[in-house]
């Protein structure tokens, strides 16, 4: 009988016995020639599961074994038949690209004539020729991924095992590298993919998906995307605001999820429920309700429960600014030259008070430049950066007070307490005494950081370290947040809940610029500019540049679809130009 | 079989490749030993000359003036003479100078006053209590000189009592230079052996190129021996180029054999690499393995190896404590080989306990490292 690639069997593992399992009582069979995508919350098992399958972690109860080979017994001929990608890649970076190949072929056994084949065949899939001598090191995030998959592929694996590939790559990236992949799937290998983004599971053949170490569903996604066909819904032509349409609407009993798409608020009932009054949401008169086809991430965000309600606590213990329309954060002519080169060239933009404002661009291609330039954590070359009319060059210092930052990694101290943290901060930002033990109390309260204050903050639970990080940039009340890839390796759960805070916030008056990789994410923005090779090459609302790349193909583009075609148009017309 | 050697090999110039192209190891593996070894070798001295004291005059008699210009010949002081003792102690509170000899002003009558000692005060700075030694020592060398010959000089040739008449071995000249540098070759040694080593193996795992190693058909023994052989070699360069300069720049003498240098630096070598690779089995980040390999690799070799702090002087407990540091042995070892020559029935021995502490970490690495991640 022919060996499945993967047999699961009542797997169980747990990194001490003080914790609770990483995996528990874990069954599963994983079939050839297809994609299985490992999907699952953050700190749900998923990398743990991935390393038990490549044989770097013994099974505490149970088995797994790959085409046949037992993990436990026979690791050696199963690292034969395996590709391995790491989260980190594993390349190593002060080797050359012709290096890493090398070094990885010869690990594997790749020798002879296959050896040269093997080069050739991997640096055309990959389009690494032209970078053949170029260190790992210096790759892009792009490049560095698919290097990293080249090295996997050097045996032609049976089984190819890739740990989140995707996370920290932009779409464009990640549309290559999902691309290829799809092109390696064939009768004789296997793929598992582990990813946090629920579009790319949606693509799979098969899903894992997994929650607190436990498998509660296994199969084709459409199979679970059924569980809320009928339940998904968009409401269109609203005249009301938006985000007070969709924290209206997650306060509903027969309201599971809701997110913000662009001009639209996109709702799942709950099983059974009957959709709600669109008068009692206060969209508007206009305002209808439109059924959508469900998404993998409407029945995923369902099969956990739902949503978080949709009123921030926060927002409502925060004093309400008048919204006087006044432009609270400005970029005039931002330009940063590194040397001969120029990381960001011109970039000019107004966000007005209660705005949100999102950058979005792919890797390098000058985002964070913008953003460390906003912040005033870099000078600019030329130009100018206001926050609340406060030239940064000119009053750093002020202007820094006014502004509440997030940062892109977690970015608190990890050593000392959630409850020393917060104390930190607030000290930083100017508060003491009686007003700071207040406000300290007040987060405490608004996130329920109650039962984890003893506990460093690198322990906490991703969501709390979400909530602690949001609560620590927002404890001096700033005027305007800087966001920078706040929910990236988030799962959609927290980001949801992060969301409702953050469209509380606006309503109260507080600007927001943000970077993101998410189109989700991008979505919940008023406006956004696309930042490529240092120039701001559209900017408008995610309607309107969903609306400028509409064509016959693709009369409904998403906002990937938009932000991809933009990047393309652009190239085209340069090289028209050159 | 051939399969290994393949990997092996890879392996190896892999971590040549690194070592070029990576500044930090370059640092740690070349220029560090450098500036250790010219620390050494120019800039440290445990010699204490010409040290700074004050000699009050308050005599002034004939005896007075000539014991006054015996301390001002003597290469040991840079003296400065005073009438006035209470200038002097002026400098000694400012730390300008490290002593005081006082001259009374009845020296020059007692001295020919029959039952009466001419008795001399040397004050010292007990704040460091070495100097405070050496100016007393030295001050009585003087004084004890400056008397015999005045009894020489008064016809009396017949001088009384024990005399003593050092003859120095190995080092003749005193140099400390010549027992130092031997010593700095030892350090540089530990620091490539123990810290590059621990830093480049935690930095695979801080990496995650460990874990997609790992996941390739390479053996746990394959990697560890891939780590071996690049830093042996290099520790083994560091080695001889250190000796080279340490011979040929600084002019210290070489008196043993190459063969028997080349042989406690194998057996040393293998001891720190051995070190190295537990401490980054056991430290998974490059942080944590500096960390270690400084408090159990490089500061033992300095402390307590016998470099600069004699061993027989130590506490009972820290004594027994420096058997088990590598470079106690290597210290001993190089000191002889420069100074001494092949002292075999030395040498050996220290050799054996390398091989045989080398042995030991060997064998703890590899019950503790598994072709696992935990």
């Amino acid at each position: 009988m022919e060996h499945a690639p993967v047999v699961i069997q009542g797997l169980a593992y747990s990194f001490g016995s003080s914790q609770p399992p990483a995996l528990d009582d874990l069954s599963a069979v994983i079939r050839p020639g297809a994609v299985t995508g490992l999907v699952g919350p953050d700190g749900a098992g998923k990398t743990t599961l991935i390393r038990l399958m490549a044989a770097l972690l013994l099974p505490g109860r149970g088995s797994i074994s790959i085409f046949g080979l037992d993990t436990r017994r026979e690791p050696t001929e199963l690292h034969r038949i395996i590709g391995y990608m790491p989260q980190k890649f594993g390349l190593y970076e002060d080797l050359s690209v012709m290096q890493n190949l090398r070094l990885y072929a010869d690990l594997q056994g790749v020798i002879g004539s296959a050896r040269q084949q093997a080069f050739g065949r991997l640096l055309a899939f990959t389009g690494l020729v032209p970078f053949q001598s170029r260190l790992a090191g210096r790759l892009s995030g792009g490049m560095k991924q698919k290097l990293g998959l080249a090295c996997a592929l050097i045996r032609k694996p049976r089984l190819l095992l890739l740990d989140e590939p995707s996370v920290g790559v932009d779409p464009v990236s990640r549309r290559e590298l999902w691309r290829m992949v799809q092109e390696l799937v064939n009768e004789e290998m296997a793929v598992i993919w582990s990813t946090a983004y629920l579009d790319e599971a949606e693509q799979c053949d098969e899903v894992l998906l997994l929650n607190q170490g436990k498998l509660i569903f296994a199969g084709p996604p459409r199979e679970l995307t059924k569980r809320v066909i009928g339940r998904c819904f968009q409401i269109r032509n609203m005249s009301g605001n938006r985000r007070l349409v969709l924290a209206n609407a997650l306060q509903r009993q027969e309201v599971q999820d809701g997110i913000v798409q662009g001009e639209n608020v996109r709702i799942v009932l709950r099983n059974g429920a009957s959709p709600p009054e669109l008068a009692a949401l206060s969209a508007g008169p206009e305002a209808k309700l439109a059924a959508v086809a469900p998404r993998f991430e409407d029945a995923f965000v369902d099969i956990l429960g739902g949503g978080p309600g949709g009123t921030s606590v926060l927002a409502a213990a925060m004093a309400q600014v008048k919204d006087d329309g006044l432009i609270t954060v400005e970029a005039q002519g931002l330009t940063k030259r590194f040397g001969d080169f120029t990381a960001a060239r011109d970039i000019t933009f107004a966000i007005k008070r209660g705005e949100i404002f999102g950058l979005l661009g792919p890797n390098g291609a000058g985002k964070s430049t913008t953003f460390k330039m906003m912040c005033g954590l870099l000078r600019p070359s030329a130009g100018i950066g206001r926050v609340v009319g406060l030239d940064l060059q000119q009053a750093p210092g002020q202007a820094r007070s006014r502004l509440g930052y997030m940062a892109q990694k977690f970015s608190l101290y990890g050593d000392l307490s959630a409850r020393q943290n917060l104390e930190f901060f607030s000290g930083v930002y100017g508060l003491a005494g009686a007003k700071q033990k207040e406000t300290v109390a007040r987060m405490i309260d608004i996130f329920n950081l109650g039962p984890h204050l003893k506990v460093a903050a690198r322990e906490l639970p991703l969501g709390f370290k979400q909530r602690l990080a949001l609560s620590c940039a927002v404890m001096h009340e700033p005027a305007v947040l800087f966001l920078d890839e706040p929910t990236s390796g988030v799962d959609p759960l927290t980001r949801r809940e992060f969301w409702t805070h953050i469209n509380g916030l606006v309503e109260r008056g507080v600007t927001v610029l943000v970077t993101t990789h998410f189109m989700d994410e991008a979505e919940y923005c008023d406006r956004i500019g696309l930042i490529y090779r240092g120039q701001m090459i559209a900017a408008g609302t995610p309607d309107e540049l969903k609306g400028s790349t509409a064509n016959a193909q693709l009369p409904d583009p998403t906002l990937e679809d938009a932000f991809i075609e933009l990047l393309h148009r652009w190239d085209d017309k340069s090289r028209e130009a050159a | 079989m051939k399969d290994r050697l393949r990997r092996m090999k890879a392996l190896i110039v892999k971590e040549f490749v690194q070592v070029v192209r990576d500044p930090s190891s370059l640092l740690i593996a070349f220029v560090l030993p450098m500036i250790l070894l010219f620390l050494f070798g120019y800039g440290v001295s445990l010699d204490a000359k010409r040290l700074q004291i004050g000699v009050a005059v308050e005599d002034s008699g004939e005896e007075a003036a000539s014991l006054a210009a015996s301390f001002l010949a003597s290469p040991y002081f840079e003296a400065r003479i005073s009438r006035d003792a209470r200038v002097l102690e002026a400098d000694l509170l400012a730390g300008r100078s490290r002593g005081i000899v006082v001259i009374a002003n009845d020296f020059s009558r007692r001295l020919h006053t029959t039952g009466t000692t001419a008795a001399l005060q040397v004050i010292s700075d007990g704040s460091e209590t070495n100097t405070a030694n050496y100016v007393q020592n030295y001050a009585q060398g003087v004084v004890s000189t400056w008397a015999t010959l005045q009894q020489l000089k008064q016809g009396n040739s017949n001088v009384t009592g024990p005399r003593l008449v050092p003859r120095i071995w190995f080092n003749p000249e005193l140099e400390s230079r010549d027992s130092l540098v031997p010593g700095a070759i030892a350090i540089i040694m530990a620091i490539i052996g123990t810290l590059l080593t621990a830093l480049v193996v935690s930095r695979e795992w801080e990496r995650g190129t460990m874990e997609a190693l790992m996941a390739t058909p390479v053996g746990i023994a394959e990697v560890i021996i891939g780590k071996l052989i690049p830093y042996f070699l290099l520790g083994m360069v560091a080695m001889l180029g250190s000796v080279a300069i340490a011979v040929f720049l600084f002019k210290v003498p070489f008196h043993g054999s190459v063969g028997a240098l080349l042989l406690t630096s194998v057996a040393f070598l293998l001891a720190a690499l051995g070190q190295g690779l537990l401490i980054s089995t056991l430290a998974k980040n490059q942080f944590v393995a500096a960390q270690v390999a400084m408090i159990t690799g490089f500061l033992p070799a300095f402390l307590l190896s016998g470099f600069i702090f004699e061993i027989a002087s130590m506490p009972l407990p820290i004594r027994g404590l420096t058997h088990i540091i590598p470079a106690r042995y290597l210290v001993t070892n190089l000191q002889t080989l420069f100074l001494v020559g092949d002292v075999w029935n030395l040498l050996l021995p220290n050799v054996l306990i390398l091989l045989l502490l080398a042995g030991a970490l060997f064998f703890i690495t590899a019950r503790k490292t598994a072709k696992r991640l935990r």
